[in-house]
């Protein structure tokens, strides 16, 4: 399955194994040339596969939502572990992000 | 029982992965919790992911400098000491790099010297959060130290007590 896929004009993409600086940089970009589409109107995180992630995820998330929340979009996420829900909570991320019950 | 380690490696994120892996299994004979091991590696991702973006400024990965070629990489090493004595795990995370000019300052909450990069500012916070202690020292120029202290096995003790 694809990382980056679109659906209903949602942005699905699917969280590496570990969420890091390192990789950063490949989902932002990836994210960003897909948010530039006009049929992209939110985007849905996806942690199935996730077992690690740091402070640099909350980058990620903090700024696909400042792109598409100023034309009315949504950032969701799924599958969640209970370490990635701390971090959400911590960084207050929970308050600006949907967290969908898969 | 004591235990200790050290670690230098170059400052670039191909190592982030690496280092907290290393931490992680140096930890593992103490058979710490998931949320234990979790919190150390969330904590040495943060240290040392600071050293190399900020204290070296060696970015790779950010903002269309994906492709390596031509991206200039800093010279510098970060160092990681470990030491474990009776299930309190210190350690040391330090580098030559530029150093912090203000570190209170550095370890407010969102705070951050590149808004450009959209980190979150939330690195120390992390470390702060995960870890039963903190400190950082650090001069411009000269580098920064970070120092961490977690006790291990605390919840065991908690769960028989309860």
């Amino acid at each position: 399955m694809e990382d980056f896929q679109v659906i209903e004009h949602c942005l699905m993409i699917r969280m590496p194994e570990e969420v890091d600086h390192h990789g950063a940089g490949f989902i932002c970009e990836n994210a960003d040339r897909y948010l530039m589409r006009d049929d992209v109107m939110n985007v849905v995180f996806d942690f199935e596969k996730t077992k690690f992630m740091d402070s640099s995820g909350i980058g990620i998330i903090m700024g696909r939502y400042r792109k598409i929340s100023c034309f009315g979009g949504q950032v969701y996420a799924i599958h969640m572990d209970r370490q990635i829900q701390r971090i959400f909570q911590l960084s207050g991320l929970n308050k600006i992000v949907e967290v969908l019950e898969s | 029982m004591k235990n200790e380690m050290e670690l230098i490696f170059d400052a670039i994120s191909d190592n982030e992965s690496f280092a907290r892996v290393a931490v992680a299994a140096f930890i593992t004979n103490l058979n710490p919790t998931l949320e234990e091991m979790a919190d150390i590696k969330t904590a040495v991702s943060e240290a040392v992911t600071n050293s190399i973006i900020h204290g070296y400024e060696n970015l790779r990965g950010y903002g269309g400098v994906i492709t390596q070629g031509g991206q200039e990489v800093h010279p510098g090493k970060v160092r990681i000491h470990c030491s474990l004595k009776k299930g309190i795990l210190h350690i040391e995370i330090s580098d030559t790099g530029k150093g912090i000019e203000d570190v209170e300052k550095a370890m407010e909450p969102l705070f951050t010297t590149r808004p450009e990069l959209e980190r979150s500012g939330m690195g120390f916070a992390f470390m702060e959060a995960f870890m039963d202690d903190l400190e950082v020292e650090s001069a411009p120029g000269k580098g920064t130290t970070v120092r961490m202290v977690k006790k291990l096995g605390l919840d065991g003790w908690i769960d028989c007590e309860g």
